[in-house]
């Protein structure tokens, strides 16, 4: 009925990276912030993610970003990956991260099914970014 | 286990499913029946015929195609009844257990107020919870919950307590769609009429994998859905005892509900059909009614046996995993539904995993987030069993299972 063989190549698991495996396993400023100039909470309710995403800024720098939460191994090496890429950039800049860029963070090709763990993380960033432009 | 030849040949039953004979697709274990199962060739052929030999619209057209869909469909609700104990009329066409259970609510909170009580069970599938949560607002009423108590099983002596003068509506599943637990039905009945409370039984879980009979049962109301047991989608019934029907409002209006209407005010048809305003799904009723013959004709006593036999098998190797966390009974009478943790990692990398390697499972809350949070976790991965599923497809997840811990490491 099966084949084992070709069962564990198709079980090569792309998307299952090592560097995504490692961002789950050490997590990246996974740590809350008490001087943060802005934070957003991002729920992904059909998976259970929960992610708080704090970020604090110099001038209309990211000077520091990190996150606290739980959730999927995609979600949570997206995040990862993502505070460490904010840090230092330009507010301008960030606002314009696209979904694209967030995929090739990654690394990886991520089907439909995966698109919002992916996206967690930048769309906790989109609105945080968005408070912090209200607020001024 | 005694020792005798099976009387079902699964491979003769899975060569009648379109997806399990075609080798294009393989690896492909399917272990998702619990959210839908798949469909066997004599529904979709039944289904087929409506639509190339007498498509037509059911009631009043004097045509022979219009007599024959009719004919068709009225003859399924009859077969729906037999398989489930209860007569034609009883049998109301629905869209599935969901919208059954939603009619069923809406009609019960009619005469319910400050003081009375609903009580459902911790592990409802929202479908029958959401409605009463929405109808205790509105109405005043007060929703109470059954906990779980041992090995994932209803606390009884809680249900004793819980279930007294207060209470008017008794409703719950029959089988969790996630715990596999087998709720015990009789008792549960037998507590509600003693408070003369109506029950409601959603066997969305169980049709198709146990006995029903409304008859023993003397259950007010039950909901049912066509695609967990072999039928098509979208397509489902709500049994309603014959009183309680009558008693009830209709609540969508339109054509083939009504017996006479003028401009200022009309009457109802008769039941079952002043439930089924518009056009119903037709081939939808005469596919559940394929889908009854389909498990009839294997005999349910057979798939009982054969299920239970699967189901402690891959009870017994799941266990053998090394970190897997098992969420539901761990023996006994239970259903297919096997929810599963794997070390830390999240039920839905664990799908993910499993899906890449060709294996047909969930992973998430299984629209039971209340008892997700009580039995305090995100969610589960869960495989669920049907008729078509052999001990290969166990060994196969199993190994699957193994892959997945070795790339997380």
């Amino acid at each position: 009925m099966s084949d084992d063989t070709n069962r564990h190549q198709v079980g090569s698991q792309e998307l299952y990276r090592q560097n995504i495996l490692d961002h789950n396993r050490h997590p990246r400023n996974k740590r809350r912030m008490e001087d943060a100039s802005v934070t957003h909470r991002e729920l992904n309710f059909s998976c259970g993610d929960d992610i708080e995403l704090f970020v604090r800024t110099e001038g209309n720098r990211v000077a520091d970003a990190s996150f606290d939460g739980h959730g999927c191994a995609i979600s949570q090496a997206a995040v990862s990956m993502l505070t460490e890429h904010v840090h230092g950039r330009g507010i301008d800049e960030l606002e314009n991260l696209t979904d694209e860029e967030m995929g090739q963070l990654l690394g990886v090709e991520v089907g439909p099914a995966r698109r919002t763990c992916a996206m967690l993380g930048l769309e906790a960033l989109r609105q945080a970014l968005k408070k912090l432009r209200e607020d001024i | 286990m005694t020792l005798r030849i099976m009387a079902i040949d699964i491979q003769k039953i899975r060569g009648q499913f379109p997806t399990l004979v075609d080798a294009s697709r393989r690896p492909y274990v399917f272990l998702d029946t619990a959210a839908s199962s798949l469909t066997p060739r004599p529904v979709i052929e039944a289904m087929g015929r409506f639509y190339t030999d007498f498509r037509a619209n059911v009631h009043r057209g004097m045509y022979t195609d219009s007599l024959r869909a009719t004919e068709a469909y009225e003859a399924a609700r009859s077969k729906v009844a037999g398989f489930i104990g209860a007569e034609a009329e009883e049998i109301v066409f629905t869209r599935g257990a969901t919208e059954s259970l939603n009619v069923a609510a809406r009609g019960l909170a009619e005469g319910l107020g400050p003081g009375d009580e609903v009580v459902i069970t911790i592990m409802e599938h929202h479908a029958n919870l959401i409605p009463w949560q929405q109808l205790a607002d509105r109405s005043g009423f007060t929703l109470r919950f059954l906990p779980l108590g041992e090995d994932f099983r209803l606390d009884m002596e809680a249900a004793r307590q819980t279930i007294g003068p207060r209470t008017k509506v008794v409703a719950f599943m029959a089988v969790s769609n996630v715990l596999g637990t087998v709720n015990p039905t009789e008792e549960l009945i037998a507590l509600a009429k003693a408070q003369g409370a109506a029950t409601v039984i959603d066997v969305a879980q169980a049709a198709g994998h146990l006995p029903l009979d409304v008859t023993s049962w003397d259950c007010d109301f039950l909901a049912l859905s066509g695609h967990k047991m072999y039928g098509p989608t979208g397509i489902g019934i709500l049994y309603g005892k014959r009183p309680r029907l009558e008693a009830m409002e209709p609540q969508t209006f339109g054509g083939d509900m009504i017996l006479e209407v003028t401009k200022e005010r009309s009457t109802w048809n008769r039941i079952p059909w002043k439930f089924e305003a518009g056009t119903p799904h037709i081939a939808g009723a005469i596919g559940l009614a394929a889908a009854i013959g389909f498990v009839e004709e294997i005999g349910i006593e057979e798939v009982v046996r054969a299920e239970e036999r699967l189901a402690a098998h891959a009870l017994e190797r799941l266990q053998s995993v090394p970190g897997l966390r098992l969420y539901g009974p761990a023996g006994g009478v239970r259903g297919g539904a096997l929810s599963f943790a794997v070390d830390d990692i999240h039920p839905h990398d664990m799908a993910d995993l499993l899906s890449k390697q060709g294996i047909c499972v969930r992973g998430g809350h299984h629209c039971a987030m209340p008892l997700m949070r009580e039995l305090g976790i995100v969610g589960t991965t869960r495989a669920s069993l049907g008729i078509y599923n052999t001990e290969q497809d166990i060994e196969d997840l199993i190994q699957a299972i193994h892959e997945a811990k070795r790339i997380f490491g």
